[in-house]
């Protein structure tokens, strides 16, 4: 903990103009006891220099720069070692306050003394490095052109590489492709797939390891130290046994996509010349002439029916991306084989993306290739065993009809995926259904199993995380990242799911993907062996400590933490996997015993500003309030607001935090018992378009929010001098309103009871 | 293994170029970011809000920024151009040339100074629709968040006004245009986009009917910081616009113009569609298109907008956008492709969804490197230790582009490895 703490304050940026610089100082020495005070022209160029000097020369171990907000710092520039926090007077202060008053330096003196008891009870933060050597090896799952893409990008920048397969040919699905759509200039004719130039790359790298007709059984521990153990394929002969255990480091997910299964639906599975575009893509694979399955008949017309099975509201009502693309290639096949040929293509949207069009242009070009729009409405077999195709609403008609060899069902994709936390759901249902502690909640127990059943045995990695065997999914089982910006944004740090797994997508956009998940797994294995947290608090240091004399093994830690950092025992004892670790602080937030502490966050370093902070009496009329802000939406909101010169209510004082979920009831507690009138908390959106980026930090503070109630409740005080508020970072324009609206209505209420006992 | 100590060069600081650069620094590795703007985000950043889940780029860009902020491994020249790249890869030389800033950062500067000038320059970043002093924040959410002075604009006397109002070493009017010489490893090109040039579609009225405006101007009128402050309002006479055409593929797929699809404009139209929805309950949206490309879970949205009766969706080109002299309503010609009828419905603002075309299309990047006849990067054609992402490539949305940015991220430092 810093102890020669030093204040530097800025004078320029309209600070000396607004504030009584001498009153500050003397808070800085008087009050707060800094060892060291100084005032400067800014914190900018050759003064944070000079501010630098003055650290290093006068040996401090803290200090506050007074100037402008910590946004505008590049942190590698200050001192190692040295725990050094900003105030941002010009924007928290001047910017939002009338110059000269007397609430404004009440304002601004706060800030100081809040900024100086943080600084006194923080310490600088020292990686975490745990006892074993750190693994920088990355396991593959899935051996199709994802995870043979994967493996081999990993490999070529030095990475060591375990490729696991479950069928016993590496290659997937595209090895089961005759050719390609086009993806090079000029995007007009068919190409190799390559994947026999992949495989054999693949096969021959020494830094890859492949291993088929095998899965993982147990993945156990967290980045840097993954134990995984492999089984073989088992069948029924001969049941699953252990092939292989070994350590990685990371974790790529590759394990690809299935066809929608349409049966049912335009005599698909009842009607044998009814196939879908996977099962024409072997036909065509196998060589020699295309027969049709019913009669060998060589098939000369073949009808496409786009979004067979997919885009259906009541089925897979998203779009599966590639299956345009697959037909107008599968209709080329035909076409290749004899010019006589005709294929119909019924669709509702052609969609070929970017340069793809140059390919639909081809195809249109081709005579013998007839595409409509149409609602394809039946699919019957003649006398003669050819297929009557009829559609309606088309662009040749309103009804029309024609006869085929041979339909195609454009089926969709469906991720090879299992939804960890839907797993772990139906296991503790199972577990309630059974000795809940009334028969109503055993009832609910037993409905909610019946509900999540079909999630039974689909385990694909088997983590051991108390969160679930897998990684969890978004809508329509995909587990994807649920940021548009952040791609790869995992929930299980050092796990990346990549490819058909993730979205539907085609060949090329699945190298991509590959690629990205290859610099995400060893940016992690990096980032991880310096002891940083990854994305989003990238390159921070710090790691929760939990003082485990004081647990009382409630669970709320391990049952909260969005990425499942946390495993815990029979008791329910947190077990720490610190790799894990995003350092959000939500189990910071959860800890009723308040026992899981940062060196630069904690329960005790916020309640220090809390109490730092000089709370006027009751007959002064200054009421106070304390804003608990999200550092990622929120607080960068207020710096806009007051950048707009949007005015601030001179009696809030914000306290940043690493998320609302890292919100410690005990703080509202604290400042309720200091004095404060009211705690106001403001995160980000949540809902299932969340903009949390620890997913659920936002969505915990508002349904603590009950404890809070209960709190005050005991403290004999009115539940409205606690309000939650969702703001985006645009919307800085809401926070004036947000707090005066709040101040407004303390003022109706009345001061806190408790002000000066 | 021995790793090059040169850092990667990432040409363009748009999301592509911004996350290329993070990803790769946060690996170990030193990065060069050059950026041609005064500011970092690229087109996003003129993006009221991103389709599907309608939130603000502003969001990410603050993480993105915090990033780059902390890590002592990368350094961002803005307002620079790479002018010649020579060498190979592992060992290419750049020559970077920045533009003056007049504006020095030590101090920052706040707009109190810039209130006190006269002299005004058109707002690039509003496409034009409205003017900042010469002295300005390129936007509210700039990265770096320093001020720019447009010397050219710049008055004589606001000049003197502004040393004498700024404190001393903030701004120097005599700053010089800088070259700077570079070692650097690897490239990744992440140069992106610039939309249509809109007054080619002249027989859709833009230029020649004030209420024509592109998808681009609609994102700063929804936007707060945008000309009207986020009101959705008409050129002509600034009335709130009710009842709205947006005209798909103005200029993609098609001979004349970009004869490939653009790949956004689809969801851009209808996530605009939502924006004077959610603004105006009453106003209606009519989308004119070919074939709506919402791809993958983005069909969602689509479904969603279907269920809104205040919208509509007619499959039909529009050929002809005139302007009803009286009320500067616009009148269209357009063949319902179903119906197989012309018709000419009436709007108060026409919104022409203009394409995507590659800034290499222009300016190629001054080295050896393939491109399409479209003047997008051709990324199959292997040019060892340059890679491009995003919509170098091809058009892409934001979470295509940082994928394609984080893998090439990969490929830089496999060749700083030396294993390419």
């Amino acid at each position: 903990m810093a102890d020669k703490i030093g204040v530097f304050i800025c004078t320029g940026y309209g600070i000396a103009e607004a504030l009584d610089i001498e009153a500050l100082s003397k808070v800085a020495t008087d009050d707060c006891d800094a060892a060291y005070c100084k005032t400067v022209d800014s914190c900018e160029g050759a003064d944070l220099d000079a501010i630098i000097q003055d650290i290093e020369r006068e040996e401090l171990d803290g200090a506050v720069i007074a100037g402008i907000s910590a946004r505008r710092y590049q942190d590698h520039r200050l001192p190692a070692g040295v725990v050094v926090e900003k105030v941002a007077l010009r924007e928290h202060v001047v910017w939002c306050q009338p110059p000269g008053e007397e609430d404004t330096q009440m304002l601004a003196e706060d800030y100081l003394r809040m900024y100086v008891a943080k600084v006194g009870k923080m310490a600088c933060p020292e990686p975490f490095q745990p006892e074993e050597d750190l693994d920088k090896s990355i396991l593959v799952v899935g051996g199709g052109v994802t995870g043979l893409t994967a493996a081999l990008e990993a490999a070529r920048a030095g990475y060591e590489v375990r490729l696991v397969e479950k069928s016993a040919r590496l290659g997937g699905w595209l090895a089961k492709q005759h050719l390609s759509i086009p993806v090079s200039p000029p995007y007009r004719e068919l190409e190799d797939t390559g994947v026999a130039a992949l495989m054999s790359e693949v096969e021959e790298h020494p830094e890859i390891k492949v291993y088929t007709s095998a899965a993982t059984s147990d993945i156990t521990g967290a980045p840097g130290l993954f134990d995984v153990t492999l089984q073989t394929v088992g069948n029924d002969e001969s049941p699953p046994e252990n092939l292989d255990t070994f350590r990685v480091g990371a974790v790529i997910q590759a394990t690809g996509w299935r066809p929608v299964d349409p049966r049912g639906n335009l005599s698909y599975g009842e009607v044998p010349d009814v196939v879908l575009n996977v099962d024409l893509e072997e036909m065509v694979k196998a060589g020699g002439p295309l027969t049709r399955p019913s009669d060998g008949k060589e098939v000369t017309s073949i009808a496409f029916i786009q979004c067979g099975g997919t885009r259906d509201p009541a089925h897979h009502s998203y779009c599966s991306s590639i299956c345009c693309l697959t037909s107008l290639k599968q209709a080329l096949y035909l076409r290749e084989g004899s010019d006589e040929a005709k294929a119909y293509i019924f669709y509702e949207f052609i969609r070929t993306p970017g340069q793809y069009e140059d390919f639909y242009r081809r195809v249109q070009e081709d005579p013998g290739v007839f595409l409509t729009r149409g609602d394809v409405t039946d699919v019957e077999r003649d006398a003669q065993g050819q297929l009557v195709v009829s559609a309606s609403d088309t662009m040749l008609g309103e009804q029309v009809q024609v006869k085929v060899d041979l339909v195609v069902l454009a089926a969709g994709m469906a991720p090879n995926a299992a939804d960890g936390e839907a797993i772990r759901a139906l296991e503790d249902a199972k577990v309630a259904a059974v000795e809940g502690d009334s028969d109503t909640q055993r009832a609910a127990a037993a409905a909610k199993v019946e509900e999540l059943q079909h999630h039974e045995g689909t385990e694909i990695l088997n983590l051991t995380y108390r969160q679930g065997p897998d990684l969890p999914a978004l809508e329509y089982g995909f587990p994807d990242s649920h940021f548009i910006c952040f791609p790869y944004e995992s929930r299980r740090t050092g796990i990346y799911s990549a490819g058909g797994v993730r979205q539907p997508m085609d060949g090329q956009s699945s190298r991509d993907d590959a690629t990205g998940a290859a610099l995400k797994a060893i940016q992690c294995l990096e980032m991880t062996s310096r002891g940083e947290a990854v994305h989003p608090r990238a390159g921070d240091r710090s790691y929760p400590d939990f003082f485990m004399q004081r647990c009382t093994q409630c669970k709320r830690c391990t049952e909260e933490c969005p990425f499942g950092v946390l495993n815990e025992d029979k008791e329910g004892t947190p077990l720490l996997q610190a790799t894990r670790c995003r350092r959000c602080g939500i189990c910071l937030g959860a800890c009723p015993e308040r026992i899981v502490s940062f060196k630069d966050y904690s329960v005790e370093i916020v309640s220090s500003m809390i109490k730092a902070v000089e709370v006027p009496d009751e007959f002064e009329e200054k009421p106070r309030i304390l804003a608990l802000m999200c550092e990622n939406d929120a607080l960068p909101a207020l710096d806009l607001a007051t950048q707009s010169r949007l005015p601030i209510n001179a009696f809030v004082r914000v306290i940043p935090v690493r998320c609302l979920g890292s919100v410690n009831v005990e703080w509202v507690n604290q400042a309720m018992s200091v004095g404060f009138d009211g705690v106001i908390l403001i995160g980000c959106t949540y809902g299932d378009d969340y903009q949390c980026h620890f997913i659920k930090g936002s969505e915990l503070a508002n349904s603590r929010g009950e404890n809070i109630r209960e709190k005050l409740e005991k403290m004999a005080m009115e539940e409205q001098r606690v309000e939650i508020h969702q703001l985006q970072i645009k919307e800085y324009d809401k926070l004036p309103g947000i707090f005066e609206t709040f101040a407004e209505m303390i003022e109706d209420i009345g001061m806190n009871p408790f002000k000066g006992m | 293994m021995s790793v090059s100590a040169r850092p990667i060069l990432v040409i363009g600081g748009g999301i592509a170029g911004m996350t290329a650069a993070v990803e790769a620094a946060e690996v170990g590795l030193r990065v060069i970011l050059v950026e041609k703007e005064a500011y970092l985000g690229g087109r996003v950043m003129r993006t009221h809000r991103y389709f599907p889940k309608m939130c603000p780029p502003s969001c990410g860009f603050e993480i993105n920024t915090r990033r780059i902020r902390q890590n002592p491994r990368i350094t961002v020249h803005t307002l620079a151009t790479v002018e010649e790249l020579s060498g190979h890869a592992g060992n290419f030389m750049a020559r970077i040339r920045v533009r003056p800033r007049y504006v020095t950062g030590q101090p920052s500067l706040d707009d109190t100074v810039a209130e006190q000038l006269e002299s005004e320059r058109d707002n690039d970043f509003n496409l034009g629709m409205d003017r900042t002093k010469a002295l300005y924040l390129p936007h509210e959410s700039a990265y770096p968040a320093l001020h720019v002075i447009d010397r050219d604009a710049l008055s004589e006397t606001d000049a003197a006004k502004l040393t004498a109002a700024c404190p001393p070493g903030a701004v120097d009017l005599d700053m010089a245009e800088e070259e700077l010489e570079v070692k650097v490893g690897a490239v990744i090109v992440a140069t992106g986009w610039r939309p249509y040039d809109a007054t080619n579609l002249d027989h859709l009225g833009y230029g020649r009917c004030r209420n024509v405006i592109t998808n681009v101007m609609m994102e700063r009128l929804a936007s707060r910081s945008g000309p009207t402050g986020g009101e959705i309002l008409r050129p002509s006479d600034g009335k709130p616009a009710q009842n709205v055409a947006f005209v798909q593929c103005a200029g993609s797929r098609d001979e004349n113009h970009l004869p490939y699809c653009s790949a956004v404009c689809c969801m851009a139209s209808l996530k605009q569609a939502r924006y004077l929805r959610e603004k105006d309950e009453n106003a209606r949206a009519t989308v004119f298109y070919i074939d709506i490309r919402t791809v993958g879970r983005l069909e969602k949205f689509y479904q969603d907008m279907l269920s809104d009766e205040q919208v509509s969706f007619l499959k039909g080109k529009v050929s002809v956008v005139e302007e009803d002299p009286a009320s500067s309503d616009l009148i269209l010609d357009v063949e319902d492709t179903l119906a197989r009828e012309t018709l000419h419905p009436q709007f108060d603002l026409v919104v022409l969804a203009t394409g995507v075309v590659p800034n290499t299309a222009d300016v190629e990047i001054p080295c050896e490197l393939a491109y399409d006849e479209y003047g997008f990067v051709d990324g199959t054609t292997e040019v060892p230790g340059v890679y491009a992402a995003g919509c170098a490539r091809h058009p892409c949305d934001v979470s295509r582009a940082t994928k394609e940015a984080t893998g090439a991220a990969l490929k830089a430092i496999q060749c700083l490895y030396g294993g390419v």
